[in-house]
């Protein structure tokens, strides 16, 4: 048997930006080594929520854990102390994250998008870094494009460099917040091969995602949100061939 | 059945013959042209015939070693100014981005300060300090505990007087222009970086501040240029740079005219290579923002050369 134990816990968590309220009540579990993808309708809170958890976004009620410790607090008693911002910052560096529009730092080449933050967060010597990154930037296709500036890419390498860039940490949780939302149709293949060796290699994963074909294959539980409320979770099987939520029905009939 | 001859219809046979068509006749051009030339030459032959000109006063005081020695004081005092400017200009730029309303508000003050009062009164009110704060002392306030102590005359000279003049004034546009660049990089690239746990100063240094450059460059020149010229107002508080070299010597020769075309020459010499210097500085910070950087002039002529070269061996 394998051991496993809950690498995100979500209870009750709220997101308010002033008035409006974004997440209302989220409670989810992400067992380590799992792949869970987020789906619903663009406002339902998805990307808010993947921005919680490592606390790019405050939360402003419930409870939200990373690997069993809270995300941005520390619990003494009854009384939550907010983390110092270096403290906040170690956490962030364990916890990969992919965005929708790459983000890639537009004055560095891929290489050194990669070894930025272990040079600079793990202070690791500047030759293995850069061992290291050509190693991961082989590894998602780039070999050959070490020394490219991202406006020299595509958009679809540019997001297998981002890839790259954040396992550079050697993270134990990887959050893609629509990954290729911004692709060209026909660059998505790649990107989403990049996500599918890594799930298999055992990485826990968050995916926010409209890839429906992806979440069957790849995924071991899909959730549908709306409007800040998680509708329905299960098994991709279940959730995608019959669903039980009406409102899940309606979205998948819009998207497959 | 598929038509069998669409393919064909595709793909025409044979190249089409390139276009050679008469291009539009412009006339306007041609008058404009005229006209400007004309002006010109009028323009030159007066002043290259006007005797009260007297050319040779020019030349004769050109490498005069009084205005040389204005043209390396003018250069220090742009220098220095402008260092001081650009190191006061970003810290509060970031100053005026914090988060603390008790920070950004006293960047915020000091900017309203410096820009709500004319540079040459400030510069006055350094030189004249004295009159107000008769000893300076640089210490911890209010518990006694001094590290530098002075009169005021001695420790603001009329350097230091031009100097605190022009570079403080300066901090505060400089200021607004480091705000603009830092604004112009996108959050996400500040998301991206926290993500990957860089704490905010090293975010700041060498993710926003390398890409702010970009939009902060063109500006700074312009400040450079400016500041070269305006470093003559400190003229009116006695320091002998260019321009009051130029007019100590014309007090006694009584030669205003040529003199002032001397200052002029020397100004507009260095305006030129500061020209220069913020192409190739641009040219630096582009990287990674264009696809291709365009060839440099030098690039450009070397490349034709060996064209040329080429061209002819082959």
């Amino acid at each position: 048997m394998v051991m496993t134990w809950p690498m995100v816990k979500a209870e009750g968590v709220h997101k308010r930006f002033g008035r409006l309220e974004v997440l209302k009540g989220i409670t989810l579990e992400l067992q380590a080594g799992e792949v869970m993808c987020l789906l619903g309708p663009s406002g339902s809170g998805k990307s808010t929520f993947l921005r919680c958890i490592n606390h790019l976004e405050k939360i402003n009620a419930g409870r939200l854990s990373v690997d069993g410790e809270l995300v941005g607090y520390r619990q003494v008693g009854e009384k939550l102390h907010e983390l110092r911002e270096g403290e906040v910052a170690r956490k962030r560096a364990e916890i990969g994250m992919v965005f929708q529009h790459f983000n890639l730092f537009g004055h560095m080449t891929a290489l050194e998008n990669v070894t930025c933050a272990p040079i600079r967060v793990k202070k690791e010597p500047r030759e293995r870094a850069r061992a290291r990154a050509s190693e991961l930037l082989g590894r998602v296709g780039l070999a050959d494009k070490l020394e490219a500036y991202p406006a020299q890419l595509s958009g679809g390498q540019q997001q297998r460099v981002a890839i790259a860039r954040a396992l550079a940490m050697e993270p134990k949780l990887m959050l893609f917040d629509e990954p290729t939302s911004a692709l060209d149709p026909e660059l998505v293949g790649d990107v989403l091969e990049a996500m599918r060796q890594l799930a298999r290699a055992g990485m826990t994963m968050l995916v926010v995602t409209h890839e429906m074909g992806f979440a069957r294959e790849a995924a071991d539980t899909v959730v549908f949100m709306d409007e800040g409320v998680v509708v329905e979770a299960g098994r991709p099987a279940d959730v995608l061939a019959s669903p039980r939520q009406e409102r899940t029905r309606a979205f998948l009939s819009k998207v497959l | 059945m598929a038509d069998p001859g669409a393919a064909d219809r595709l793909a025409p046979a044979g190249r089409p013959d390139e276009i050679r068509a008469i291009p539009v006749r412009r006339p306007g051009r041609w008058v404009a042209a005229a006209l400007i030339l004309l002006l010109a030459a009028s323009l030159i032959h007066s002043v290259a015939t006007n005797k009260q000109l007297e050319w040779h006063v020019v030349g004769q005081f050109l490498f005069d070693h009084r205005i040389l020695s204005g043209v390396f004081m003018t250069l220090e005092l742009t220098v220095s100014a402008m260092a001081m400017g650009v190191i006061l200009g970003v810290v509060l730029a970031v100053m005026r981005l914090s988060p603390n309303p008790l920070v950004s508000g006293t960047s915020w003050l000091y900017i309203w300060f410096f820009r709500a009062t004319p540079v040459l009164v400030q510069l006055l009110f350094w030189y004249n300090i004295a009159a107000i704060y008769p000893s300076i002392s640089l210490g911890i306030p209010f518990v006694g505990v001094e590290f530098v102590h002075g009169s005021a005359n001695t420790v603001v000279t009329t350097y230091v007087a031009a100097l605190l003049g022009l570079g403080l004034n300066e901090g505060a546009y400089m200021a607004e222009i480091v705000r603009a660049g830092i604004i112009s990089v996108g959050e996400g690239q500040t998301d991206a970086a926290l993500s990957l746990g860089l704490s905010r100063l090293q975010i700041m240094r060498t993710i926003v501040l390398p890409q702010a450059m970009r939009v902060i460059i063109p500006p700074t020149g312009n400040e450079t240029i400016s500041m070269l010229k305006t470093s003559s107002l400190a003229s009116v508080i006695t320091l002998t740079e260019l321009l009051l070299a130029s007019e100590n010597i014309y007090a006694v020769n009584f030669k205003p005219i040529q003199l002032l075309i001397v200052a002029s020459i020397w100004y507009a010499a260095m305006t030129s290579v500061l020209y220069v210097g913020q192409y190739y500085l641009e040219r630096y910070y582009a990287r990674g923002a264009t696809r291709e950087l365009a060839l440099t002039p030098l690039q450009r002529i070397r490349s034709g050369l060996f064209s040329l070269e080429r061209h002819e061996w082959s």
